[in-house]
């Protein structure tokens, strides 16, 4: 269905899903035979109607679904440059969790104070040393242009920030630790647009340090901050290539079909 | 034409407003029933209460609280009896707290959901509604019999602990579960083991929950005498137990655990069983007491509750 992978050579793979087949305790088959590369230093965007599979095909690459009882996976997903399979086994999701961290669709700070939240991938490495504590946390917030904001009220609770700053220390408390892969999912379905533009540009700074996945179910906001998109229906990947190419020229009817609105 | 429509927008209106007035009736029906049997319950037990102050009102004073029984009916007190009760209560803590909590976070973050683990949570359950006097004859046959622990305030407090365990357990998990999901994928999300999830979140905002019901179940604990009773706890006290601090090292003793006691509910018992008007004062005075110690326990939790969902809203 894929054609079989237009090769981007230029790319460097960060990580690479080979034929990722994921099924709920239910039964349902929620993603079949998905192979999809994601690049070093670019944001791969996932598209597609609600229910295609794309925040499941996400939550694979921090194995969030390890968390609830009967949930299967079937193919790979290879992290380079060590070539560690992070769906294996017997490789620890807490591992994988400490290496690729997630942005949730729902800005879900914990009821702690703004510094606890970022610290707390830190602590949970067991950092004590408050000097490298604080540096961290400044930094990673400075990454999240929040510092500014919050600097004066770091011990303040967290829930008493607006929607778009507590998605800001969402994206710091990810940042803190950090990671080489970053997922995000809808990060700003919940969020007015103008918190919307702030974060997307927060994205574009991020790419520079670390490669990002993020699935957005509003196709401009790929467009604007993706380098490479993918089309997701059914559980299947449609379509995957670089941004421009799927947003002015899809190989496939169906990309076509969604991306003018004809469709979903 | 004009005044068809008008007609019939006219008659639409009225059908609208009859079914609003119709439909109300319900809420007004409801509201006036619930508020009926609120107002008669709080009035019942208001006049309970008063009843008994009124009774007891000639030994409410300090040598009440500071004298021992005795034959003379005036110059008995209740000093034995809440002294023991509150030794009691602190060993009741002290067991049922941890086990509970350790029990609830167990149940909720660690044990696979199978048909084992419904089994369980039925019975935790089922525990809660128990006759007391059951877990009473359970604890005459283990505490007292099985291990030796004899006729003390350890026996009496590891029993009300079993009383107050599943009440402490379904709180906890209660508690945890009003946790959103969307908290607890944040802290994993980062790398965190399951400890210290429960450690540094699914604890720590559940406390206010689990407070409340370590607390209606202390507010129980205090005024059950059954169990007691079957254990055998003596009814006439003339001593304290020995003081858990003391003045010279090491400060803290655990003998008074070994020691013989009596609590509130059954030194009122026993007065309430004998002849004379007299004692039925003391105990009408004693009643009040452990009221009134339930209506505080139970207000602290309300007001803890209330402070925690002030704090924490999700």
């Amino acid at each position: 269905m894929v054609d079989k992978k237009r090769k981007h050579s230029k790319e460097i793979i960060k990580a690479e899903a080979n034929s990722l087949n994921f099924s709920y305790a239910d039964g349902t088959q929620a993603l079949k035979k998905i192979s999809l590369p994601v690049y070093e230093n670019k944001i791969t965007a996932l598209i597609g109607p609600s229910g295609c599979g794309k925040s499941t095909f996400l939550r694979c690459f921090n194995r969030m679904h390890d968390l609830y009882p009967g949930n299967k996976y079937d193919g790979e997903i290879i992290l380079h440059p060590d070539n560690t399979n992070i769906l294996d086994k017997r490789v620890d999701p807490i591992e994988v969790r400490m290496r690729i961290s997630m942005v949730f669709q729902k800005p879900n700070p914990f009821p702690k104070s703004i510094y606890e939240n970022v610290a707390y991938g830190l602590r949970v490495r067991g950092e004590k040393n408050k000097r490298v504590l604080d540096d961290k946390v400044e930094e990673a917030l400075k990454g999240a242009s929040l510092w500014d904001e919050v600097k004066k009220r770091l011990h303040d609770l967290a829930f008493n920030l607006s929607g778009g700053q507590q998605q800001r220390l969402c994206i710091a408390r990810a940042l803190a630790t950090d990671p080489e892969i970053m997922l995000f999912d809808e990060p700003t379905s919940a969020l007015d647009p103008i918190a919307t533009m702030n974060i997307e540009e927060l994205m574009a700074g991020l790419k520079e340090k670390l490669s990002i996945l993020i699935v957005t179910h509003n196709m401009q906001q790929a467009a604007r901050i993706s380098d490479y998109t993918a089309y997701m229906y059914l559980g299947e990947l449609v379509e995957h290539d670089e941004t421009d190419r799927v947003f002015t020229n899809p190989s496939k009817k169906e990309t076509e079909d969604y991306i003018t609105g004809k469709f979903g | 034409m004009a005044n068809d429509k008008k007609r019939v927008h006219e008659n639409n209106l009225t059908l609208i407003r009859s079914l609003i007035t119709k439909h109300k009736k319900h809420d007004h029906i409801f509201a006036g029933v619930g508020m009926f049997i609120i107002i008669s319950l709080t009035i019942t037990l208001l006049v309970l209460f008063l009843d008994l102050v009124f009774d007891g009102y000639p030994r409410f004073n300090l040598d009440f609280l500071t004298n021992f029984p005795s034959r003379r009916a005036t110059a008995a007190g209740i000093l034995s009896a809440w002294i023991g009760s509150a030794l009691v209560l602190i060993v009741t803590f002290f067991a049922a707290v941890p086990l509970g909590i350790a029990a609830g976070v167990y149940l909720e973050e660690y044990a696979k959901k199978n048909w084992f683990s419904d089994l369980i949570e039925i019975n935790v359950t089922n525990l809660a509604g128990v006759p007391s006097i059951i877990y009473g004859l359970l604890a005459l046959g283990l505490f007292v019999y099985s291990f030796g622990l004899g006729q003390t305030i350890l026996t009496a407090g590891l029993t009300l602990a079993l009383l107050m365990l599943p009440i402490v357990i379904v709180a906890t998990r209660e508690a945890i579960r009003a946790i959103p999901i969307h908290i607890r994928e944040a802290a994993y999300a980062v790398g965190a083991t399951k400890w210290q999830v429960s450690l540094h979140h699914v604890i720590q905002y559940s406390y206010g929950g689990i407070l409340t019901g370590v607390i209606i179940g202390m507010a129980r604990a205090i005024g059950e005498t059954a169990p007691i009773i079957t254990i055998g706890a003596l009814t006439f006290i003339a001593f304290l137990p020995p003081s858990p601090v003391g003045l010279e090292p090491p400060f803290i003793n655990f003998e008074w655990l070994e020691a013989g006691f009596t609590v509130l509910p059954i030194q009122m018992f026993n007065w309430i069983s004998r002849p004379q008007m007299a004692f039925h004062i003391n105990a009408a005075a004693t009643g009040a007491i452990i009221i009134l110690l339930t209506l505080l326990m139970n207000g602290l939790a309300i007001k803890i509750r209330y402070n925690i969902r002030k704090k924490i809203k999700w």
